[in-house]
């Protein structure tokens, strides 16, 4: 089933609390997917490149050198951004099984991402000036609490509280999607590919690397590439409604812009309210009514819809 | 007011104690609830309570917050009134009530009414009116796809715009969409009327249009009468062609057994 979520400050000076809204929003359809929950929040250009790197897991509560393993990994994460020519700004460790690093660096992003990964257990969850994913399992005010996202000040955000249906109850199998190694790109989507496999092949034909066997991620890189390749990102999201087959309805998010798009069948839900100053699109409207809080005129988009606002 | 003991629900789904709250204001025959403060399953408790048991026979709910699942299974003659929008399944499995939603509804709003009345100001979800049995539902704004999705009774009344395959698999009832309509119109329709004032993206296989009839001019200009909805737009009516399915034609297998 899973709820997605995605809100925009039209008008913002960039300084709105999404980190709190999608969190309010994500809680609020905890019942479409008590897995894991995700959120892809943007915050007015960083300085340099934040990236978020997932650790190794535990191998189960015997695992006793877990803790050192993992200290180990952050250690060698970090020497290797050093030694590729990446200036680091700061590192930070807090959360238990993921660290955040921020830098700058004149190189190739994909051959930094790449050596990064090549760490075993290491996953790099989101790379980007303003972008920054987190993942994990559990409900949303779970994660907010974990990772501090209540807190976030920025632009827009998409979130995604997942049931898996597809694929394992996993970190690197929740949504959202980092468009690897496509700085800024994100999605959540609700449904299910069909060509999935078709895809994937022709997409790691093509020299695209995937960090998980969930279907969506296709949408991510797909879209991406398209866009590399210099089309927009509505137009590349009008042509997905043709080249990927299923049920969906998702959203994207670029560093400053954030579109919707939903299969030919409307098999998918989505409520969308808009007005002057924010946008808010949910799975279901009792979560727009959390950020929103009073009688508001919202309406399902038709099949075939692709909408996309900048901020 | 209610002693909830459990406290934690790994799905956040249930409330194991569902004790009934009795704050509505009651005012001779007349009700009204604020539900701003109440979870869906006390506010159905509260309406149960309210017309099964205080012999109250007008409710007005105040502040629904776009919640699923209010006001389903109401089996007895009343009249109710959200003053705001529902969410998911509002409404649904009623028989007999007369309801007026001054808002907008979500996905799947009086599936299976058996009969009654359901007026919504505003637009509806998709799947409005599925496996409708009888009454009325009006829809002062759009829907969404697949509005009275095997249908079988009763009249579907849209002023707006309706999104892909209405009156899928519709067998029996109308539905009267004055403005466009998505692909797929009457899909896989076995029988019934659609009735459409605006464009047609598609039609669905085995949707033909029909030939208009005296009966068809009653039949709108009575239900536009009904709920004061000014005169009726030009509409063409469609159909089943019957081409799809092998009506009174015996199976092979059964075929063997008459013989």
């Amino acid at each position: 089933m899973c709820g997605i979520a995605g809100i925009i400050y039209r008008n913002g000076d960039g300084h709105e609390q999404v980190g709190r809204d999608m969190t309010r929003m994500l809680q609020a359809m905890k019942h479409r997917g008590p897995d894991s929950t995700g959120y892809a929040l943007y915050r007015p250009d960083a300085e340099g490149y934040v990236m978020h790197v997932k650790l190794s897991e535990s191998n189960g509560h015997q695992d006793f050198e877990f803790a050192e393993r993992v200290n180990r990994q952050r250690g060698e994460i970090e020497a290797r951004v050093r030694s590729i020519g990446a200036r680091v700004h700061s590192v930070d460790t807090s959360a238990a099984h993921a660290m955040t690093l921020t830098f700058d660096h004149d190189g190739d992003l994909k051959e930094l991402a790449d050596y990064v990964e090549d760490i075993r257990g290491a996953e790099v969850l989101s790379l980007g000036r303003s972008l920054e994913i987190v993942k994990d399992l559990g409900d949303a005010d779970t994660v907010a609490a974990d990772y501090g996202l209540n807190d976030f000040i920025g632009t827009h955000a998409i979130g995604h509280a997942r049931m898996a249906t597809e694929s394992d109850v996993d970190i690197a199998n929740a949504h959202p999607y980092w468009a690897y190694p496509f700085p800024d790109v994100a999605v959540v989507h609700n449904g299910q590919l069909t060509n999935y496999h078709q895809w994937r092949r022709r997409l790691e034909r093509a020299g695209h690397r995937f960090q998980s066997d969930c279907d969506s991620e296709i949408i991510a890189v797909y879209l991406a590439e398209l866009m590399a390749k210099g089309e927009s990102l509505e137009d590349s999201m009008r042509r997905s409604l043709h080249e990927l087959d299923g049920v969906f309805t998702y959203i994207c998010v670029t560093e400053d812009a954030l579109g919707v798009a939903k299969d030919e069948l409307g098999a998918k839900p989505l409520v969308l309210y808009e007005s002057d100053d924010i946008v808010a699109l949910a799975s279901e409207e009792i979560a727009i009514r959390k950020v929103v809080d009073r009688e508001i005129e919202t309406y399902d988009p038709y099949e075939g819809a692709v909408m996309v606002w900048t901020t | 007011m209610d002693n909830l003991s459990a406290t934690y629900d790994a799905r956040g789904l249930v409330e194991l104690d569902g004790t009934i709250p009795k704050i509505s204001e009651i005012d001779g025959e007349r009700a009204v609830l604020d539900a701003r403060e109440l979870s869906t399953r006390k506010i159905n408790a509260e309406l149960r309570w309210l017309l099964y048991e205080q012999g109250i026979k007008d409710v007005t709910v105040l502040n629904p917050g776009a919640r699923h699942s209010l006001g389903t299974g109401i089996l007895t003659r009343c009249r109710l009134t959200f003053e705001g929008s529902l969410g998911y399944f509002g409404v649904g499995l009623i028989d007999g009530p007369e309801i007026q939603i001054n808002g907008r509804v979500g996905w799947s709003v009086a599936e299976n009414m058996m009969s009654g009345v359901v007026v919504i100001e505003s637009n509806a979800g998709s799947l409005a009116g599925a496996a409708l049995r009888g009454g009325d539902l009006v829809v002062k704004g759009q829907v969404g796809a697949r509005t009275g999705i095997d249908q079988k009774g009763g009249t579907i009344l849209v002023l707006g715009d309706a999104g892909s395959m209405t009156g899928f698999m519709l067998q029996r009832g109308r539905q009267i969409i004055c403005g466009d309509v998505g692909p797929g119109l009457g899909d896989s329709m076995y029988d019934g009327t659609i009735y459409v004032g605006g464009t047609v993206a598609s039609l669905g296989i085995d949707c033909v249009e029909g030939e208009w009839t005296d009966a068809d001019t009653e039949l709108i200009e009575r239900k536009f009468r009904i709920y004061g909805l000014g005169a009726p737009p030009e509409l063409k009516k469609f159909v089943c062609g019957k081409k799809l399915y092998n009506y009174d034609n015996l199976e092979p297998s059964e075929r063997k057994l008459v013989l």
